[in-house]
C-alpha cells in the first residue's frame, strides 16, 4: 500500500469512529475511545449524558437523574446563559435602589408598573427568580466541584496512564531506531522527562509521563473561589450596616444608632456591633472650574475631619475625599454630599437671642441653589409676651445674579455673592402632632403669615450681615456673616469584603492557571526490533490540539535522541529523503 | 497658571491635528488593503476544495506546515527514516477537516502582496500619529486620556491597532484582519471627532483616582482584544460554512470563494479566536474586580448593579458561557462561536449603548 492510501484509509477510519462516537455519546470522547485509558481523564469535566436516558427507577432514581442533569456541563451552561439574560432587565428598568426614578417610572407607566411589581422587576437582583437562577447555578457548581476534586486527587495519587497500543495515532508522534538497548532508552527518557518536571514512570515497554496539573488545580481554585465570593457577599448582606449623617462644620458624629439621620442594616445585624468611633467636621472645601466651557464643574471636594478610634481614642486629623473614604474600626466613612448652612440669629420682641444656629439647606441644582426651613421651636415670645413658634422658608443662592436679574437661581456653586431669601410665619410648627416631620420643609397648616406693609407674605433677600425685622415688634432674623457649609457622610460596615476580595484574587489566579497551562501526556516506547535495533517511539497528547505540543515533543525527542542516537539505517529500506540533511547531527556537536 | 493654560490649549489643538492626520493615513491604509484584496482576487484558488476531496488525502499538508517543526513523510512498515533529529509527525484531531490555511488577502498575487505590505506600513505610520494624538491629549488634560467617550474612543482604536500590530510583530498570520480593522478604526475615529468630541478638560472629583488608570486601561485593552477575537470568530463562521459546503460537494459563489479562500482555515480561525478570548478573560475578570474596588472607594458600595456594572457582569458571564461551551460536547464549533459573538455584542452595548441609552453613575463625564 502506498503511503497516501494508508493515510486516506486511516483518516476515513478516524472520521467514521468519530461519527459513531458522536452519535453514541459526546463527540469529544472519540479520542478517548480510540486511545483507551491513555486519553482518559485528561480533564475532569463531567461526562455528558444524553437526555434521552430517562430512568425507569423509582424516586431515588429520579433524584439521582435530576442531580446528574443539574451538575452536567450542559445545564451549567444553560444556567449561565439564563443568568446573563436575567441580569438585563435590571439595567434597563429603574431599580428601588434609586427610588426617585422608580417613582417617575410608576407615574409614567400606570398599567405596566403593577405588572412589573408582580414580577419583581423593580428589584431584579433580589427577586425570587434571579436568586433561584444563581442559587441553582451554585448548587450545580458545588455538585460539579466535589466529585471533580476527588477525581483529581485520585489522579494525583495515581500515575499517568500507560501508553496506548498505537502511539502513531496520537496528535504528535516521532520515531527512530537506535543502537541503545530498550531499557537504556527508557532510563534516558525517564531522566529527560523528569528534568522537564513531568511526572513519569515506566509501565511495561514504555515510559508514561504527564505535566500541567496546575491547569486542573487552577480550574478548581477558580470555581471554589466563586463560591467563596458568593458566601462573602451573602454574609456581607446579612451583617452589613449602613447609614448617613449630615454634619455642619464644627459639629461632630459618634457612631451610635441614635446619631444617624437614616440607617439600614442586614437581617442579622446587631446594633451592639457598631464599632465605637467619632469624628468632627472641621471644614469642608469645594473648588470649581472658574472659566471655560466647563465653568462650574466641581474639581475637588474635601472634608477636613478630626477623628478618634474607640470610645476615647487619641484625636487625629485627616481629610475625607470622594475617592478616599476614612477607614476606621472596620467601617468606611464616605463623603457623599455637601451644601451650605447659613447661620441665622433670631431675636424676640425684647431683643433677646432665641435662636442662633447654622441651618443646613439642601441643594436643588448643580450651582447649589438650596432650600430649607428654619424652625424656632421654643424660647420665643411674641410682642405681647405670649409663647409661640416661628417658621421661615429659606432659599439660598451662593452666587446671586444681582437684583432684577431673573430668578433667584445661583450662578456658580461657590459662595461668591451669597444671598438668603426668607419668608416668615408664626404659630404652631406642628411638631408635637406625632407625625414625623421633614426638617427641610415647613408645614404651614397651623402657621400664620407675617404680613408686610402691603399685606402680603413678609419676605426679603438678605446679604450677609443684614437683618429682617418682623412686623409689630415681633423680633428680627439676621443672616450672619460666618456662612458655614455642611457635608454628609455615609458610614458603612460591610463584613466579608476581605473574603470577597481574597476570593476574587484567587479566582483570577485560578483562571490564569486554567487557561494558560496545558495539561499533556507524553509516552516513550522502546522495543527491540527484528533487526536487533531498538525502535523508539514518542508521542504526545494534549487536551486540545495545541501548536506547542508538537514543538515540545520535538524538543523532548531531541533530548532523548542525544542519549540514544539514530543507528545508521542498514536495513536498506528505500527511503526517499525529501529534505537534504544539512544540519549537523545533534549528537555530533559534542 | 495662564501660561500653563495656553500650553494646554496648544497641546489639545496639536492632539486634534494629529488625530485628523492619523485618519488620513488610515484612509491610505484602507485603500491599500482594498487594492490588495482586489488585485489578489485574480489568483487561482480552490486549494480548499482540493484538500477536501478524495485526492486531498495528502492530508493536512498545510496544517502540518503550520504546526511548527519540519514535516516528515512517515514511512510505514520496517523502514523508519534515519534522521539526525527525530521528526515530529502531527495529526489533527479526529473529525476536524484537514484544510490548509489560505494565502492571505493578497491571494498569492505578488502585486497584491506589495499593496498589503504598503497597507501595513501605512497602518504603522497612522498608529504612530494616532498614538501621538492620544499622548498630547493626555498631556493637555494632565491625566489619563480616558475621561470621556471621545478620549475613550481614540484610545480604544489606538490600542486595537496596537494589538493587531503586536500580533503581526509576533509573526502571527493575521494580516487578513487588516481591512476590517482599518475600516472599524476609521468608523470609530469618525464617530469620535464628530459626535463624541469633547473639549479637553480635567476630571470631576469622582474620577480622580489611580484606579482610573488601572480599571480603564485594562478595560480598553480587553475591549481591543475582544474585538480582534470577534472579527476572527465572525470570519470563522463564514469560512466554516464555506468549507462545509465544499465538503458536502456544493459550489459556493465566486465572490465567497474569492474572499474566503484567502482566509486561514476555519480550524485556525477558531483557534485564534479562542486563544484571544481565553487569554483576555482573566484580565477582564480583573477589570471588573478593579472597578468594584474603585466603586467601593468612590461610591461606598462595591457592587450596586449600576448599568455599567451590570453590563460588565453580563459580558463576563457571556464569555464564561463561551468558554464553557467549548468544553461541552455538542456546543463546540459554531454554537460556541455564536456565543462568542453575543458576548462581544454585550461588550459593545456596554461601551456605547449604556453610555447613550441608559443613565447611571458612570455617565457623568458627558457622552
Ligand atoms: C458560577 C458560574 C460559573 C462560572 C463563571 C464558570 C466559569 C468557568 C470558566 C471561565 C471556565 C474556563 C476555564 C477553562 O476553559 O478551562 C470554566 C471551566 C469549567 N467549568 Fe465552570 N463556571 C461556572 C460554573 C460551573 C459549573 C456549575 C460547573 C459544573 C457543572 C462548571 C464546570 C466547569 C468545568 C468542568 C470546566 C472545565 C472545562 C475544561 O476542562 O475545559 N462550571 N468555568
Amino acid at each position: 500500500m502506498s503511503k497516501s492510501t494508508t493515510d486516506a484509509v486511516e483518516s476515513a477510519r478516524a472520521a467514521e469512529s468519530a461519527e459513531a462516537a458522536g452519535s453514541a455519546e459526546a463527540a469529544g470522547s472519540a479520542d478517548e475511545r480510540d486511545l483507551g485509558a491513555a486519553g482518559s481523564q485528561l480533564s475532569t469535566a463531567p461526562r455528558e449524558e444524553a437526555l434521552v436516558n430517562l430512568p425507569s427507577l423509582g424516586v431515588i432514581g429520579w433524584i439521582r437523574w435530576f442531580w446528574r442533569q443539574l451538575t452536567s456541563m450542559r445545564i451549567a451552561l444553560l444556567l449561565l446563559l439564563l443568568l446573563s439574560l436575567a441580569a438585563i432587565p435590571g439595567s434597563l428598568i429603574p431599580q428601588t435602589s434609586n427610588d426617585l426614578k422608580v417613582q417617575e417610572f410608576r407615574d409614567a407607566h400606570t398599567t405596566l408598573a403593577p405588572l412589573y411589581d408582580k414580577a419583581g422587576l423593580f428589584h431584579v437582583y433580589s427577586s425570587v427568580w434571579f436568586s433561584a437562577i444563581y442559587l441553582l447555578l451554585f448548587i450545580s457548581l458545588i455538585g460539579c466541584i466535589v466529585p471533580r476534586t476527588w477525581q483529581f486527587v485520585g489522579q494525583l495519587r495515581g500515575r499517568p496512564p500507560g501508553a496506548p497500543k498505537r502511539l502513531d495515532r496520537l496528535p504528535a508522534y516521532a520515531t527512530w531506531r537506535t543502537a541503545a538497548r530498550p531499557d537504556e532508552v527508557r532510563a534516558a527518557a525517564l531522566e529527560v522527562l523528569g528534568r522537564r518536571r513531568f511526572r513519569s514512570h515506566t509501565a511495561g515497554d514504555a515510559v508514561a509521563a504527564e505535566k500541567g496539573y496546575l491547569r486542573e488545580t487552577g480550574n478548581l481554585v477558580f470555581h471554589i473561589a466563586l463560591i467563596v465570593m458568593l458566601v462573602a457577599f451573602a454574609s456581607g448582606q446579612l451583617f452589613k450596616s449602613e447609614g448617613s449623617k449630615l454634619v455642619v462644620e464644627g459639629d461632630g458624629f459618634a457612631n451610635t444608632l441614635t446619631q444617624y439621620d437614616d440607617f439600614s442594616s442586614g437581617n442579622l445585624f446587631d446594633p451592639g456591633d457598631l464599632p465605637p468611633f467619632s469624628f468632627t467636621l472641621n471644614r469642608f472645601v469645594g473648588t470649581y472650574e472658574r472659566s471655560g466651557p466647563n465653568r462650574g464643574t466641581p474639581r475637588t471636594y474635601k472634608a477636613a475631619v478630626t477623628y478618634s478610634e474607640g470610645v476615647d481614642g487619641k484625636p487625629r486629623k485627616t481629610t475625607i475625599q470622594v475617592n478616599e473614604p476614612l477607614k476606621i474600626e472596620g467601617s468606611n466613612v464616605y463623603l457623599v454630599n455637601h451644601g451650605f448652612a447659613p447661620v441665622v440669629t433670631v431675636r424676640d420682641g425684647r431683643g433677646r437671642v432665641v435662636f442662633h444656629q447654622a441651618v443646613p439647606l439642601l441643594p436643588i441644582d448643580g450651582n447649589e441653589t438650596s432650600s430649607g426651613a428654619i424652625k424656632v421651636l421654643d424660647g420665643y415670645r411674641d410682642a405681647a409676651g405670649k409663647k409661640e413658634q416661628l417658621g421661615f422658608n429659606a432659599f439660598f443662592v451662593p452666587t446671586f445674579a444681582g437684583a432684577g436679574k431673573g430668578q433667584m437661581l445661583s450662578q456658580f456653586p461657590a459662595a461668591d455673592n451669597p444671598v438668603l431669601a426668607l419668608s416668615a410665619y408664626h404659630g404652631s410648627l406642628g411638631v408635637d402632632s406625632g407625625v414625623p416631620q421633614n426638617v427641610y420643609q415647613l408645614d404651614t397648616s397651623h402657621l400664620t403669615k407675617f404680613k408686610d406693609a402691603k399685606g402680603a407674605l413678609l419676605k426679603r433677600r438678605l446679604a450677609p450681615g443684614q437683618t429682617m425685622k418682623l412686623p409689630g415688634g415681633a423680633g428680627s432674623i439676621t443672616f450672619d456673616r460666618n456662612l458655614q457649609q455642611w457635608a454628609s457622610f455615609q458610614i458603612t460596615h460591610q463584613p466579608g469584603s476581605g473574603w470577597a476580595l481574597g476570593g476574587a484574587l484567587a479566582a483570577i489566579a485560578g483562571l490564569a492557571g486554567s487557561l494558560f497551562i496545558q495539561r499533556r501526556r507524553v509516552w516513550v516506547r522502546a522495543t527491540a526490533g527484528p533487526d536487533g535495533r531498538t525502535v523508539v517511539e514518542m508521542a504526545g497528547l494534549g487536551r486540545s490540539e495545541s501548536a506547542s505540543l508538537p514543538q515540545e515533543l520535538g524538543d523532548l525527542a531531541a533530548l532523548v535522541h542525544d542519549r540514544a542516537p539514530s543507528a545508521p539505517d542498514d536495513a536498506g529500506t528505500p527511503t526517499p529523503d525529501p529534505q537534504p540533511q544539512v544540519a549537523p547531527a545533534e549528537g555530533a556537536k559534542k | 497658571m495662564n501660561l500653563a493654560a495656553t500650553t494646554n490649549e496648544n497641546l489639545a489643538h496639536t492632539s486634534n491635528v494629529l488625530i485628523y492626520s492619523s485618519m488620513a493615513v488610515y484612509m491610505l491604509a484602507f485603500f491599500a488593503h482594498t487594492a490588495e484584496w482586489l488585485l489578489g482576487s485574480r489568483s487561482k484558488v480552490a486549494r480548499t476544495a482540493a484538500a477536501l476531496t478524495a485526492s486531498g488525502a495528502a492530508s493536512g499538508g498545510g496544517r502540518q506546515a503550520a504546526a511548527g517543526p519540519r514535516v516528515q513523510v512517515r514511512t510505514e512498515g520496517g523502514g523508519t527514516a534515519v534522521l539526525d533529529r527525530p521528526e515530529v509527525v502531527t495529526r489533527s484531531a479526529t473529525g476536524s477537516r484537514d484544510v490548509p490555511d489560505g494565502p492571505g488577502a493578497h491571494g498569492g498575487d505578488a502585486q497584491g502582496d506589495l499593496y498589503g505590505r504598503m497597507a501595513v506600513s501605512f497602518t504603522v505610520l497612522a498608529f504612530i500619529v494616532e498614538a501621538g494624538g492620544v499622548l498630547t491629549r493626555a498631556l493637555s488634560v494632565q491625566r489619563a486620556p480616558w475621561g470621556n467617550m471621545y478620549e475613550f474612543n481614540i484610545t480604544f482604536s489606538t490600542v486595537a491597532v496596537a494589538v493587531y500590530l503586536g500580533l503581526l510583530a509576533l509573526r502571527k498570520n493575521v494580516r487578513w484582519i487588516g481591512l476590517p480593522l482599518v475600516t472599524t478604526v476609521l468608523l470609530d475615529l469618525g464617530l469620535a471627532v464628530t459626535v463624541l468630541y469633547t473639549a479637553s478638560d480635567q476630571l470631576v472629583p469622582a474620577l480622580h483616582s489611580y484606579w482610573l488608570w488601572i480599571h480603564v486601561s485594562t478595560a480598553i485593552f480587553c475591549g481591543a482584544c475582544f474585538y480582534v477575537g470577534a472579527v476572527a470568530t465572525l470570519l470563522y463562521l463564514f469560512r466554516d460554512g464555506y468549507e462545509a459546503k465544499l465538503a458536502a460537494g456544493g459550489r459556493p459563489g465566486t465572490f465567497a470563494t474569492s474572499v474566503l479562500e484567502r482566509l486561514p482555515a476555519a480550524a485556525s480561525l477558531d483557534k485564534l479566536s479562542y486563544r484571544v478570548n481565553a487569554a483576555v478573560f482573566p484580565l477582564w475578570t480583573f477589570t471588573i474586580i478593579a472597578g468594584a474596588i474603585w466603586a467601593g472607594d468612590a461610591w461606598g458600595h462595591y457592587w450596586e448593579w449600576d448599568p455599567k456594572e451590570t453590563w460588565s457582569f453580563i459580558t463576563w458571564v457571556a464569555y464564561a458561557c463561551y468558554l464553557h461551551a467549548r468544553a461541552t460536547a455538542g456546543w463546540k464549533g459554531r454554537k460556541a462561536a455564536y456565543l462568542a459573538l453575543i458576548a462581544f455584542g454585550c461588550w459593545l452595548f456596554n461601551y456605547y449603548g449604556v453610555n447613550i441609552f441608559v443613565s447611571g453613575k458612570h455617565s457623568y463625564a458627558g457622552v
